[in-house]
Order: C-alpha cells, then sequence, then structure tokens
C-alpha cells in the first residue's frame, strides 16, 4: 500500500510541478501523514558506504517500504571494470553487503547481484571484491557474459531504442535496486543511475550506434524501472572515466544519494561531481533526454531534499 | 607390475594433461605445467636440465618418454585399449622398421625449422598435436557438456556453473585438429603405436638413443619356444617372435609383453647390448608422407578463401603485421620457438588469442596471434606468458606487461561515430587502460577520440569495443618487434574536502 500511495504523491508531485505551484509538495506530505513521500531525494555526506546507506534509507522510511517478504530483489552495482575498490571503478562493495543484508532482513526470499562486464567477467566479479562480499552475504550472484542470460523486451517509449535483450535478472525479480558508482565518462559524460542501465543490457554497441545519450534514457523506459537508486559516491572516479588510469583519478568524497527519481539522483550526483571537475548538466545529454521521456525531473528544487552530514 | 606401473604414470600424466587444456573455470590454476616436461618445448625454451634429464632417463630406461609423458603416446594406447576391448581377437605382427622415412621426417623437420617453417614441426610435434588436439576437437565437446550443465543448474536457480561461447577459433587449426585426431586415432585403433615409429620425429630421435639404453626388454633365447603371444601383444610391432629379436628402436617400454609370455621368455633387463634391425621398405606407410604432404599443399589454398569484403560506405583498412602475443618478445622470436600447441589460446581468459593463418606466413601458421573479435588483453593479466613452454613467450611481471608495446592504436575518423553520425560514442576511450585513446572536445559539446600511440599498449579494448562495422573506426596495428610503452602522464592528484552537495 506504502508503495502505491508513494507512486502517487510522486505523480502528484509531478502535477505540482508543471503547475508551478509551490507549496504543494508539503501539503502533498501532509495529506499522506507516514507515507514514504516524506522525501524525494536524499544526500549523504560524511560516513562509511554501509552507514551512509542506513541513514539514507531510514529517510525513505527503511527498506521495507521497498522490499517485501517473500520477493524476489536484484541488486545492480556496477562491476565494469577488473579493479579494486580503491580504484573506484566499481560500486562499492561495502556498500552492496549492507543493501543485500536489508533486503533479507525485511524478509527478501531472494537476492540477485550481477553486471554485463566489460573487462572479463570472472577478473571484474572477483577483483571488485563484490562476488565474495554478496556471496558470504547469501546474495546469488549471476553471469551475464553470454547472450543466453538476456531476453528481448520492448521498450515503446524508447526513441531510439526499441528493444532491448535484458538480463533475466530483472525480468523475473519483483524489485530491482540500482546501485552505480559515481563517475565521469568519455562517452557519456557522467556515469551514474541512467548509465548504470547497459549493464542490465546484452547489446551495447547499438546503444554506442545510434546515439548513445538517447539510447540511455531510452531503457530507463523499461516498464520495470528501478525501485530505488542508490549513488555511490564514497569515491569517486574523477577523471579518465569509466575505467580510470590510475589512483589519481579517485577522490575520496565520503557521499551517497538516494532517490526513487533516477533523473533527478543523478542531476545532483552530477552538480556533486561538478564541484570536483566541470561537469554542466547540457553536456550530459541523457539526463534531459531522459526527462523529456518523463522518465524522471532535473528539478531538484522541485523536490523534497533531504541533506544529512554525518 | 611393470606395466601396472606405467598404467598408473600414464593415467596420472593422461588426465592432468587433457583436463589441464580443458578447463576453462580456473580450476587448473597453479597445476604443474606437465607440458615444460615435453621435449620440443623444452628444446626450443633451451630448458637444458630437462633436455638432459629426459636423454638420460631414455639412456637407462628406453622410451619411457612415449608410454608416460607423451600425452600423444598415452592417447593412442587408450584407443589401442579401446580397440582390443572392442575386438577381443585383435593381434598385432611384427612388421620392419622403415628407417628411411623415419629418418627422413626426422631431418626435414628440422632442415624446415632451421629454414623457418617452424609449421612442419609443428604438425608433427607430439605434444603440440595433442594439444591442437585437445583445444580444437575435444574441448568444445567439454564446453557443451558445461553449457548442458549450466543449462540445469542455472534453471534450479544454481549458477556454480555458467555458459561459455563456443565458436570455432581458426577454421586452419580445427581441421588439422581433426585431421590428426582422425589420423592418430585410425592408425592406433588398427595398428598400435605405427605413427610414433614412422613419423614422429620425437620417436625417431628418442628410438635411436633407445637402441643404446640400458633397460631393454630382452628375450631369453633358452626359455623362448616362438609360441608368438609376445608379438601379438606388442603394439608397436616390434617383436620377431620367430628370429627371437626385438627392435629397441620401436619399443616403448609398455611392457604388454612381458605378462604375456607363459615361460617367462621375455623380460626387462639392464644390459649393454647392441642390436640392429636391417630396414627395408614398407610401402604401406607411405600414406603418413602423403598425409603430411597433402595436408602442408592444401593449406595455400585455403588462404585464397578468406578475401576480404570492402563495403563503399566506410573507409577499409588493413593491418600491416600481426599482433603476436604478449611475451613473444617478436614475430620472429615467435616463429623459432612457438610449435602451436595452443594452451595459451585454451588458457586466455579473455578470449584474445587465437590461431593464425598466413598472418606469419607459412612457416609460422597456427601460432597464436592477439584478435580482438572476441575479447581484447586485460592489462593485469600475464597468462599465457606464464604457461608457454616453449619459451616462445616469456613470462612478464604485470609491471613489465603494463609497460608493453604490443602494437600502436590507429585512429580511422571518418568511420568514427562522432563523426559520421555527430552523436556520442567513445567506447574505446571507455576502454583504454593508458588513455592512449581519449576524448577530446569536438562540437556542440561533444567529444571525439583522439589518439596517442606512444602510450598504447596495443590491448585491443578499443578496436573489440568499437560499434562501426564492417571497418571499425579503430585498430590496433602489430609491432612485428615489441617496444616498450611511454608512460602515460597521471591525472593531477586532488585531494577533495567537499563542504556542500553542490545542488
Amino acid at each position: 500500500m506504502n508503495r502505491r500511495e508513494f507512486l502517487k504523491t510522486l505523480a502528484l508531485t509531478g502535477v505540482a510541478t508543471t503547475l508551478k505551484w509551490d507549496g504543494v509538495m508539503d501539503i502533498m506530505a501532509h495529506a499522506l501523514p507516514g507515507s514514504a513521500a516524506d522525501c524525494d531525494l536524499v544526500a549523504v555526506m560524511g560516513g562509511e558506504p554501509a552507514e551512509m546507506f542506513r541513514r539514507a534509507i531510514t529517510e525513505f522510511g527503511g527498506i521495507g517500504k521497498f522490499v517485501k517478504p517473500g520477493q524476489k530483489v536484484v541488486v545492480k552495482p556496477n562491476i565494469g571494470w577488473d579493479k579494486v575498490p580503491e580504484l573506484a571503478g566499481n560500486t562499492n562493495p561495502e556498500l552492496i553487503v549492507e543493501i543485500i543484508n536489508q533486503c533479507f532482513a525485511a524478509g527478501a526470499e531472494e537476492v540477485v547481484v550481477f553486471d554485463h562486464t566489460c573487462d572479463d567477467w570472472r577478473k571484474c566479479y572477483k577483483n571488485s571484491g563484490i562476488e565474495d562480499a554478496a556471496k558470504a552475504a547469501g546474495a546469488k550472484v549471476m553471469p551475464a557474459h553470454e547472450e543466453s542470460y538476456y531476453r528481448e523486451v520492448s521498450l515503446p517509449h524508447g526513441k531510439n531504442l526499441k528493444t532491448a535483450k535484458v538480463h533475466k535478472a530483472i525480468l523475473d525479480c519483483d524489485v530491482w535496486i540500482n546501485v552505480p558508482i559515481l563517475k565521469n565518462h568519455g562517452g557519456a559524460k557522467m556515469t551514474i543511475s541512467m548509465k548504470n542501465h547497459m549493464g542490465i543490457v546484452w547489446d551495447r554497441g547499438f546503444f554506442h550506434k545510434n546515439d548513445l545519450q538517447q539510447c540511455i534514457a531510452d531503457i530507463c523506459t523499461i516498464n520495470k524501472p528501478a525501485i530505488l537508486n542508490v549513488v555511490d559516491a564514497y569515491r569517486m572516479m574523477k577523471t579518465n572515466g569509466p575505467r580510470g588510469k590510475s589512483a589519481a583519478d579517485v577522490v575520496l568524497t565520503k557521499s551517497l544519494f538516494m532517490s526513487t527519481d533516477i533523473v533527478a539522483v543523478d542531476t545532483a550526483a552530477t552538480k556533486f561531481f561538478n564541484q570536483v571537475e566541470a561537469m554542466p548538466l547540457e553536456v550530459v545529454g541523457h539526463l534531459a533526454k531522459g526527462e523529456e521521456l518523463k522518465v524522471g525531473t532535473m528539478n531538484i528544487d522541485s523536490l523534497k531534499v533531504k541533506r544529512i552530514k554525518i | 607390475m611393470l606395466k601396472k606401473l606405467r598404467f598408473l604414470l600414464a593415467g596420472i600424466t593422461g588426465l592432468l594433461f587433457t583436463f589441464y587444456f580443458l578447463d576453462f573455470a580456473g580450476w587448473t590454476d597453479g597445476w604443474l605445467n606437465l607440458a615444460r616436461l615435453q621435449l620440443v618445448p623444452a628444446l626450443l625454451a633451451g630448458s637444458l636440465l630437462v633436455v638432459v634429464a629426459l636423454i638420460l632417463v631414455t639412456l637407462v630406461f628406453g622410451r619411457i618418454y612415449c608410454s608416460v609423458i607423451c600425452p600423444l603416446g598415452i592417447f593412442q594406447d587408450v584407443v589401442a585399449w579401446l580397440a582390443k576391448k572392442v575386438n577381443r581377437k585383435k593381434r598385432y605382427v611384427f612388421s620392419r622398421e622403415n628407417r628411411t622415412l623415419r629418418y627422413g621426417v626426422l631431418i626435414i623437420v628440422v632442415i624446415a625449422f632451421l629454414s623457418g617453417a617452424t609449421v612442419l614441426l609443428s604438425l608433427l610435434d607430439p605434444y603440440s598435436a595433442f594439444g591442437r588436439m585437445v583445444v580444437h576437437v575435444f574441448r568444445p565437446v567439454y564446453l557443451a557438456l558445461n553449457n548442458l550443465l549450466a543449462w540445469v543448474f542455472n534453471g534450479l536457480g544454481n549458477y556454480t556453473f555458467y555458459h561459455v561461447d563456443i565458436y570455432v577459433l581458426s577454421g586452419v587449426s580445427l581441421v588439422v585438429g581433426l585431421l590428426t585426431f582422425g589420423v592418430i586415432t585410425w592408425l592406433a585403433w588398427r595398428y598400435g603405436r605405427t605413427w610414433c615409429n614412422t613419423v614422429c620425429p620425437v620417436g625417431t630421435f628418442l628410438g635411436f638413443l633407445s637402441r643404446y639404453s640400458l633397460g631393454k626388454v630382452e628375450i631369453d633365447k633358452q626359455a623362448c619356444v616362438s609360441c608368438g603371444l609376445c608379438e601379438k601383444k606388442c603394439k608397436a610391432a616390434c617383436i620377431d617372435s620367430k628370429t627371437k629379436k626385438i627392435d629397441h628402436s620401436r619399443c616403448v617400454d609398455c611392457f604388454n609383453c612381458l605378462s604375456a609370455c607363459h615361460k617367462q621368455g621375455i623380460k626387462y633387463r639392464f644390459a649393454w647390448k647392441k642390436k640392429r634391425v636391417e630396414p627395408e621398405t614398407d610401402t604401406s606407410k607411405r600414406r603418413f608422407v602423403a598425409t603430411v604432404g597433402a595436408l602442408v599443399m592444401a593449406l595455400p589454398d585455403k588462404a585464397l578463401a578468406q578475401a576480404q569484403t570492402i563495403v563503399k560506405n566506410n573507409k577499409p583498412w588493413k593491418k600491416q603485421h600481426p599482433l603476436s602475443p604478449p611475451g613473444s618478445q617478436s614475430a620472429r622470436h615467435l616463429l623459432d620457438h612457438c610449435t602451436a600447441c595452443h594452451l595459451c589460446v585454451a588458457k586466455c581468459p579473455s578470449k584474445v588469442l587465437k590461431p593464425a593463418f598466413m598472418d606469419y606466413g607459412l612457416g609460422g601458421m597456427m601460432q597464436p596471434k592477439m584478435d580482438f573479435e572476441h575479447g581484447f588483453c586485460n592489462f593485469d593479466c600475464t597468462v599465457c606468458s606464464e604457461v608457454c613452454p616453449n619459451g616462445a613467450l616469456l613470462p612478464l611481471t604485470k609491471e613489465e606487461k603494463h609497460k608493453l608495446q604490443m602494437g600502436r592504436v590507429v585512429f580511422v575518423r571518418e568511420n568514427c561515430i562522432v563523426f559520421a553520425d555527430e552523436t556520442s560514442c567513445g567506447a574505446c576511450s571507455e576502454h583504454c587502460p593508458t588513455q592512449a585513446v581519449s576524448m577530446v572536445p569536438y562540437k556542440n559539446g561533444l567529444t571525439i577520440p583522439s589518439v596517442n600511440p606512444d602510450i598504447c599498449v596495443g590491448c585491443g579494448g578499443c578496436e573489440y569495443v568499437c560499434p562501426v562495422r564492417p571497418f571499425r573506426a579503430i585498430y590496433i596495428e602489430g609491432n612485428p618487434e615489441h617496444l616498450q610503452a611511454k608512460a602515460f602522464i597521471e591525472s593531477e592528484k586532488k585531494e577533495v574536502i567537499l563542504d556542500d552537495f553542490g545542488f
């Protein structure tokens, strides 16, 4: 029920935004007391990865708002590269473990972790520290390196990307949580929550061939969007992303962003990134294209944002 | 007793070898690499210790190498054993040694090798022939079985097994592997160890030594009644029961004859004894030369079949030099050392190594090259250089590998998506470990690849991932001699203390 209420609130928020009627938010929040709509976006700073997640999810009313007992959950990190956690190529394993633990605590029947990697998948899974950590936490770590793990779905709202082969884990789960790491990206400019969808699809080449920024926005119109986007900015790759050359590309920023609105959370994270390296929102083309496809909003000011410093 | 010991040793070697070549899941990582004990690889790698040890072992015990160390020999024994199971009445008959053929092949192989036609040695070296047989014939079957298991287990929600891609690594090597498998199996099934005693250059060399070995199977002329039981058991066809003589150059010390004798008339003994068998032409064995000849003749034809298609709307390019694997130092070094056992091909986790066709010329056919169709060379990986038993790929450390330049990047701007379509891409730069390919400002906020070949290591990440077809917008030109890549400049290090979220 809470989820439904939450979505309702979100829809109404959208209406409120278009009406430019400030204050609607507050009224809505009051109208649905105790609902998940207490905030739309949480930004946490200054803690350890697990700690920051715990703090953020509390603001949303706990993981129980998203994960119900008996559900099959997918936690989708970025495990794209054969890199150790210190080099910030992949999502922080401590964060992944905390999310898995909370899912199980909320009664999840199964938690699956996977990513369609760029480097050799076995090396990525291993050296990212995610495979071992996730398995130890009781999650299933699924391969994603072969076409047979994907099924085709149609994307009626996509502009360039009309169909895509999406990983079975996503299609077969009840809910999935998108857990990217914050990095700059040579092609897409930024890789955050929206770009992390390229790890649930098989044919990435199509994206690059058919306007990358548009295709990233298109895949986010999938009819089973992530229930929650958690951006790991504990370590951030400021330059030479998404792979990075050395430790000099990494800065320790000890932050985390969380939202159900994928465009909003990526916009927020980009603005955060912009404090370290210049990154105007306009060049991160998939944000505006995502907003255009009504995947979310770039107007953070229209949302209820919680800023927490630990 | 001796026979059981051989069984045990051969069983262990055979299984270890086969599994080492089949394994793709890293289960055999850190296993003893038995390939280093093989004669030809040891010779080419300059492993004096192994070569001397093998020669000494042969001089003391005879050709036990062929029975318990050579995987191809063990494979033939398994086939012959199966043949015997199927046809219990199977008998072997003594045949005369074809010395002209044996030494002829050995001499031709050595001359060909010295003149740069390594391919002949590659074809006939028993270890390499076995390697190719496993990699190109058995391995696909093994992978298919794995996929069946993966299908069953994954269906039950268990991901211990995972699907793997099965594809033809190289047409020529597949054909050679199949032919090797077919010919060797057929011969072993019909005639036992004929291959080892007529064609195999290693068999000929060790056979020559074993004439003078201390340990020999000998017939006790007093006890022997010429019943012929031992001869019927001899898969090397080297026992002449009528004249009570054994051709020790062909005896592989399988000891099957010992237990066959009811009179204890045949024994394995240590003694100096010279024995010579008159050479005589055996026409039935000429087909081997024909087979090998036909094989070599047929191959250049295949070169013509692989013509390249050129599509107009995409700028074509052609690599001037193939990329030889990491640790190979140069195409020349590879040519002089590699017998194409394809262990590196089987072990490459990134699926970047594949057998060459005519890339290195006819002499280097089937030697490994880097090909970026199925993967690219992992920046931190040095597996191929570690497993090579031939010294063709010399061991590299991770640090050495990072600085090694196997090839240099070439950017074909006309083919690039950013140039042609004016949309973002950057897949090449994404994969570049040194940012030899970096994205620089272009127009309308777009960025376009810019290359710095001096810091390129030639891993092929860019070429692999470039989505443009048929000719990609970026590729790696091979270095005939590997070079040192210049060190890349690290980004400016930043200690950032953020006090604000920026929104």
